[in-house]
């Protein structure tokens, strides 16, 4: 009960916390001070408070998604287990169910985005709909592996595979669903190298430019919802990353609040040294990351 | 070389007797133009004006022969309200034609593209060259702009409201998905009449529109206006003040380079070089204000010469600034030439070849990125520029690298340039006193600001007060090369390709 409780608090309070950590990072890289590392909390409390300007030209679906794209990032949070610990809800085949939360978050948004009719809207929802064509399949590689790997069908069994086995033959390829679940992790919380999140420019932007109309507390929940999701799946790729465990309760919290804090880190620096990739590059990266990990599939059944 | 009963050839930042400048009738000057501008004559300035005789136009051409370091002057006459169009056979006249159709009611005949350039009201009330009814307000970006047909094929409109702060223009894209078939740029928004206002202005106050005319462009605007009072007055300045002029000039040059990289730098992510370049921008800015006060140079230059002195306490001050200046700069951007996902980003986007370079009668960094040896500073100097030469910077890829790679180049020669000017200040005063104004006197004023070549002319009347005053900013003639660029381009790298060209809204409004 303890275990869950955590579970809830982290997953709904840590998330924007990442952001500003990634944030602070970047500054530091550019010899910036940058904002205070608390800054999308700041962002999200004045939002909250914000009116809404809606278009006359919008139907439901333009307030509704952001609050089904929430809702459906928090229940896929629901399903992946954090460090050594269980997952709130676990059933057989609930990988299934998570890959199609963050996909019914993806087909509201970019509904939402056509549902205003403006040119760029209709770009970045092509955008954004043609790279998830590519970033789903990894993601179900990456599962696969581990699934394999643990011969179960559960989230949180499946990705505590690397932890329970922790065998010569496996790390290999998790080395390799390691490198693919990173590009993953970047394309699908659109960073640098895939999309930037600081862009003015409405012509280059993905993710951004689909939320453009939204505004006080709609665009508040998107912001608060685009950071669970980096969570979540910082919290997936964190099983392969560091499948350590110390065995007492308090001190693997503190582990894996360190390791996500980690993680934000290691996005900002690589956002810090590279250049976004032109557009027509994007999906080389991520046919990449399907390599990765179909090569990691191929390493562990040959 | 130049037929005198033809052409009536002069130099940068002298003042010519309008008899002297040969007249011809239309098909002649247009047979002339068409013939010089095939053998390699750029055009500098084309230009109509009202201050003949009333019921007809007089047009004057500048022709610039940068091989000779000459200029060519010619003129002539348009009676009726149309006249046949010279753009079909050489296209760097193609908005020359549309401003004259625009400011004097006149249609120029044959032009394949014929549409206002800043949408604004004839000067000639009761000639329209759109019969647009008169009186009503005409909308900038109105009207209708190039459309590619097809199933697929979806159009793009951007601005004239942006998301970031920038200047105001409207962008219309022919796309198929990603891919840009066409981009249209409708200008205009920003335009306030300061051609007019110089005419009808005493003169020093001339000098202040001269200096906000494109606000990131003072010094140079400024010099040029200045070399043009002082060609009309006879002022001949001292070798301090051309000195001092050319510091300025340069260290506006040095500021927006550095800033344009780190736009550059900015648009594709590319974090360290964006935030360093920013602040080492500020530190250029600021060398500016050691000089004159201000970070943009306003005050810095007056007609004679200069509004401020250096001592030796300031030019060790700057000197220092120049070091650190340099260093830093240094740093920054050799960290995004070397940066692999950079170079990438740049090279073989947005190619803009030297053939077409030549046609649109390309200027600045954009020229010099296709390989185009074309640099007022040294095709016709004047100032400075004529005792000290500049080494030129060229590069020959065309691409947004070039672009980028030649800023990076003229940022290294222009500090060289200033530190040289410092430890040699030529002795004596900054100011040499100026007449007043030669009557029926033309002059051209050319200056290499550091978008390329601002051209300023002007034309006074018979109690020597300006009757016309023409000003062509580097933006006038680069708009159309960055619409070339942009054909067959992903839309994503627009915003790449535009801060490659980095062009002026207001310059090119006016």
């Amino acid at each position: 009960m303890f275990n869950i409780f955590i579970h809830l608090v982290l997953l709904l309070v840590m998330p924007p916390l990442l952001l500003g950590v990634i944030n602070k990072t970047k500054a530091l890289f550019a010899g910036r001070k940058g904002p205070p590392v608390l800054q999308l909390y700041f962002d999200l409390i004045k939002l909250a408070r914000k009116g809404v300007v809606i278009s006359q030209t919008t139907t439901w679906i333009f307030v509704g998604a952001p609050v089904i794209t929430l809702v459906g990032i928090v229940m896929a949070g629901f399903l992946v287990p954090l460090g050594p610990f269980h997952a709130p809800v676990a059933f057989t085949g609930d990988l299934i169910l998570f890959a199609y939360l963050l996909a019914i978050g993806r087909f509201f948004t970019t509904a939402a985005a056509l549902d205003t009719g403006s040119a760029f809207e209709g770009m970045g929802a092509a955008r954004e709909v043609t790279f998830a064509c590519l970033s789903e399949p990894a993601l179900f590689f990456a599962l696969l592996v581990l699934a394999k790997m643990s011969g179960s069908l559960v989230l949180s069994d499946l990705l505590h595979a690397p932890l329970a086995v922790g065998s010569q033959g496996a790390a290999a390829s998790l080395v390799l669903v390691a490198i693919g679940m990173f590009i993953l992790l970047l394309a699908e919380n659109s960073r640098i190298p895939v999309d930037d999140p600081n862009t003015h420019l409405e012509l280059t932007m993905i993710h951004e430019v689909m939320v453009l109309d939204h505004s006080g507390p709609l665009l508040g929940l998107i912001l608060y919802g685009a950071s669970i999701k980096l969570f979540v799946l910082s919290a997936v790729l964190l099983h392969i990353l560091f499948p350590f465990q110390s065995g007492s309760v308090p001190l693997d919290w503190g582990l894996f609040i360190v390791e996500m804090l980690v993680v934000a880190v290691g996005v900002g620096v690589v956002e810090s040294v590279m250049a976004r990739l032109q557009m027509r590059h994007v999906p080389y990266l991520l046919v990449a990351a399907i390599l990765f990990c179909a090569f990691g599939f191929v390493l562990l059944v040959r | 070389m130049t037929n005198p009963s033809e052409m009536l050839a002069t130099i940068n930042g002298q003042a010519v007797a309008l008899e002297q400048i040969p007249r011809h009738d239309l098909a002649t000057f247009q047979r002339i133009v068409l013939r010089e501008t095939a053998h390699g004559q750029r055009v500098a300035s084309y230009f109509g004006t009202a201050s003949g005789n009333p019921g007809g136009i007089d047009v004057f051409m500048v022709l610039a022969n940068d091989a000779n370091s000459e200029l060519n002057l010619l003129s002539s006459r348009i009676e009726g309200d149309s006249f046949p169009a010279m753009t079909p056979d050489c296209n760097q006249l193609h908005l020359f034609e549309r401003e004259i159709a625009e400011q004097y009611g006149l249609r120029p005949e044959g032009h394949p593209w014929l549409k206002p350039v800043r949408y604004q009201a004839s000067w000639r009330p009761g000639h329209d060259a759109w019969n647009r009814p008169e009186g009503q307000p005409i909308i900038p970006g109105s009207g209708d702009f190039y459309r590619v047909e097809g199933d697929e094929i979806h159009e793009v409109a951007v601005g004239p409201v942006h998301a970031g702060i920038i200047e105001p223009g409207h962008f219309r894209f022919q796309c198929h998905g990603e891919h840009v078939y066409h981009l249209e740029i409708a200008l205009g928004y920003q335009h306030r009449g300061i051609e007019q206002a110089m005419v009808s202005q005493p003169v020093k106050r001339a000098l202040h529109y001269a200096e906000t005319l494109a606000g990131d462009t003072t010094i140079g605007h400024a010099t040029a206006h200045c070399q043009l009072i002082e060609a009309l007055s006879g002022c001949k300045k001292t070798v301090r003040a051309q000195s001092l002029r050319s510091i300025a000039l340069e260290l506006e040059r040095l500021a927006n380079h550095i800033g344009d990289l780190g736009a550059l730098s900015g648009d594709i992510g590319f974090l360290p070089t964006a935030a360093y370049c920013g602040r080492i921008r500020g530190d250029f800015l600021n060398m500016t204000a050691v000089l004159c006060g201000n970070r943009f140079g306003r005050g810095m230059l007056r007609p004679g010469g200069t509004g401020y002195d250096l001592d030796a306490a300031r030019i060790n001050d700057l000197r220092t600034r120049l070091d650190q200046g340099e260093k830093d700069a240094a740093n920054a951007i050799e960290l995004f030439f070397d940066a692999p996902s950079v170079l990438a980003r740049l090279e073989g986007k947005g190619i803009l070849p030297a053939e077409i370079c030549h046609t649109l009668g390309i200027v600045g960094p954009a020229a010099r990125a296709a390989g185009l040896q074309r640099d007022v500073r040294h095709d016709q100097p004047s100032g400075i520029y004529r005792f000290v030469q500049l080494p030129l910077s060229t590069w020959d890829s065309a691409d947004v690298f070039a672009r980028a790679y030649v800023r990076w180049l003229e940022i290294r020669h222009s500090i060289a340039f200033i530190r040289e000017q410092l430890q040699a200040l030529p002795a004596g005063s900054i100011q040499a006193p100026t007449g007043p104004l030669k009557p029926g006197h033309l002059a051209v004023s050319l200056i290499e600001g550091w978008r390329g070549e601002l051209c300023h002319v002007a034309l006074t009347g018979e109690q020597g007060r300006i009757q016309r005053y023409k000003i062509t900013d580097p933006s006038f003639h680069n708009w159309a090369g960055l619409a070339y660029a942009m054909r067959d381009q992903q839309i994503s790298d627009f915003p790449l390709l535009n801060k490659s060209f980095n062009l002026s809204y207001c310059g090119h409004d006016l």
